[in-house]
């Protein structure tokens, strides 16, 4: 659509300017502030330059939180991608059967993120767990809250649980939206099924497994809460992820000018990948209007 | 042939997602002594004694109400300022507009992590602290430019024609946009509202920072509970079915919209 160009359209962007800038601008620059200064307490503040961010750059508890961050979220991309597409390649198409997937598949994400924890806690003990107990009557050594192997992969579990629907969902939306003049042409074709899937299904899927994959890497690159409520990030700092490693410094031990530089470094990253995908993102939507 | 093998995937997929809430359920309805001695896949004795524990004791269950407050004012507060943004986006280009629409986007991606000690000192400052309107605000971090994506996809499907007849037939802008504008774009906010709701409840990090007792969520209520003595399973998972009850209700009463606001796929 053409758009008509006139500056007064920011009097209509405003509200949202100011409440965002409240709840935005104003704490980031907070953290930047702390992010350069050393304080000993009653507000009194020293010019500390670069140290914070050198410290942690440098240091190696920081590196081992990022390392375990990026393994997680390689691990559930990896497994809730191609498993959220092959749900949506199943899924009934309309009728009664569709909407009681709908609701069912959507459960998961409506339950507050400790509430997932608490599910999954009571579901993987080893004492009153159905998990943890058919595990162990199978002998299969499992106990997440010892072993590091066993936390991960609960966790995994869990994330898969929370948040494949939402894959899942997307992809259906996406594949809704193919004409079934496609798939007429198709049959004439005598295309075979893994065609059908290549040629028309995932090309015509292509934006929504994008924004797919972003908000999957975005939250699980912020995940806080479930791991946190399942595993207090251990057994030892296993399953300690950035944000739970970042509370942890920040409002634990009130370490704040590591903490903000740590901060601000996370955003960066964050902000950075965002940027990437965003531009891909519209760079295809001109793509697809032309 | 096909159409078994699919029921079969859609059908292994639903159990996987239903039996951990099954569990859940399950030992909602048990005695704590039932919980730890014995084991059984539905209760032995049946008891609805834990959710008279949470719905009798006035330090449980105003933790659903706060919930719900904060999670009606942020969805009231982002849908209205969302609005007249979404249609600024969509209809007009104006200095910035790119860039602005990009830095919006990147507060749904700020860690909640990053925010919470900040906005625990902002908030404490104005004097704000452990009120719903705090939590409120804190979730616009996310829920505003949330809304303002989806609403603005929406937008965007309505001819500019529209606009243009009402002007000539002399509506005001206020008006053309109440009594004209926003019954078309009626499903969609209801979806963008569906996902503030969504995204508002679920939230635990910043709305357990930003209170202390007057406006404490359930959610963090069950925290503390975990944390302090830990072996009360019965009263903790309760409280974990009777939050996923709003959810399943919201769910109920959106199904036909949530399919095309993923449509969009601006989530």
């Amino acid at each position: 659509m053409e758009k008509t160009v006139n500056n007064k359209a920011w009097f209509l962007v405003l509200p949202v300017l100011v409440i965002v800038a409240f709840s935005a601008v104003i704490p980031l620059m907070t953290v930047v502030n702390y992010a350069f200064n050393d304080t000993f307490g009653n507000n009194q503040f020293f010019w500390a330059g670069f140290e914070w961010f050198e410290d942690t750059v440098t240091s190696s508890r920081m590196h081992d939180a990022l390392g375990r961050q990026i393994l997680f979220s390689g691990i559930i991309l990896a497994i809730e991608v191609p498993l959220g597409i092959f749900i949506a390649l199943n899924m009934p198409k309309k009728g009664f059967w569709a909407s009681f997937c709908l609701v069912l598949m959507a459960l998961p994400l409506l339950i507050p993120f400790n509430v997932v924890g608490t599910i999954w806690q009571i579901f993987g003990r080893v004492d009153i767990g159905l998990l943890g107990r058919t595990l162990a009557s199978l002998g299969i050594d499992y106990n997440y809250t010892n072993d590091w192997l066993d936390a991960w992969i609960t966790i995994v579990v869990m994330d898969v649980w929370h948040w494949t629907s939402l894959v899942a969902l997307l992809a259906y939306a996406g594949l809704q939206s193919i004409p079934q003049a496609y798939y007429q042409a198709a049959k004439i074709d005598q295309a075979s099924r893994w065609a059908i899937f290549r040629y028309i299904e995932l090309p015509k899927m292509q934006g929504v497994l994008l924004i797919a994959v972003l908000l999957r890497f975005m939250d699980s690159f912020m995940i806080y809460t479930e791991p946190f409520v399942l595993t207090g990030g251990g057994p030892g700092n296993s399953t300690t992820f950035l944000s739970i490693d970042l509370v942890k410094m920040a409002v634990g031990q009130f370490d704040l000018g590591p903490a903000a530089a740590f901060s601000l470094m996370y955003f960066l990253v964050i902000l950075l990948v965002s940027w990437v995908f965003y531009t891909v993102m519209t760079n295809m939507d001109r793509e697809n209007m032309q | 042939m096909k159409r078994y093998s699919s029921a079969l995937v859609m059908a292994a997929y639903l159990i996987f997602l239903l039996v951990p809430i099954y569990w859940l359920l399950n030992m909602s309805l048990k005695t704590n002594a039932e919980i730890t001695s014995t084991f059984s896949l539905w209760p032995q004795n049946f008891t609805l004694r834990n959710y008279e524990v949470i719905l009798t004791d006035p330090s449980w269950y105003m933790g659903y109400v706060n919930s719900i407050i904060y999670v009606v004012l942020n969805t009231v507060i982002s849908i209205t300022v969302a609005l007249p943004a979404a249609y600024a986006f969509s209809r007009y280009s104006f200095m910035g507009d790119k860039h602005l629409f990009f830095w919006l986007l990147t507060n749904r991606m700020a860690p909640p992590a990053v925010f919470a000690l900040p906005f625990f000192q902002l908030y404490s400052s104005v004097g704000l602290f452990d009120t719903h309107i705090a939590v409120a605000l804190a979730h616009c971090l996310f829920n505003v430019p949330l809304a303002v994506w989806i609403l603005e996809g929406f937008m965007r499907g309505v001819p500019k024609e529209i606009d243009e007849t009402a002007y000539i037939d002399g509506y005001s802008f206020p008006r053309f946009f109440i009594r004209i504008f926003m019954p078309l774009i009626a499903s969609g906010i209801g979806v963008a509202a569906f996902f503030c709701f969504m995204f508002s409840w679920v939230e635990l990090l910043l709305s357990r920072t930003l209170t202390a007792v007057d406006a404490k969520p359930i959610a963090a209520i069950m925290t503390r509970t975990v944390s302090a003595s830990g072996m009360d399973w019965g009263v903790l998972a309760a409280a974990g079915v009777l939050t996923i009850l709003p959810g399943a209700l919201v769910i109920w009463f959106v199904r036909n919209y949530i399919a095309k606001g993923f449509a969009l796929g601006r989530v």
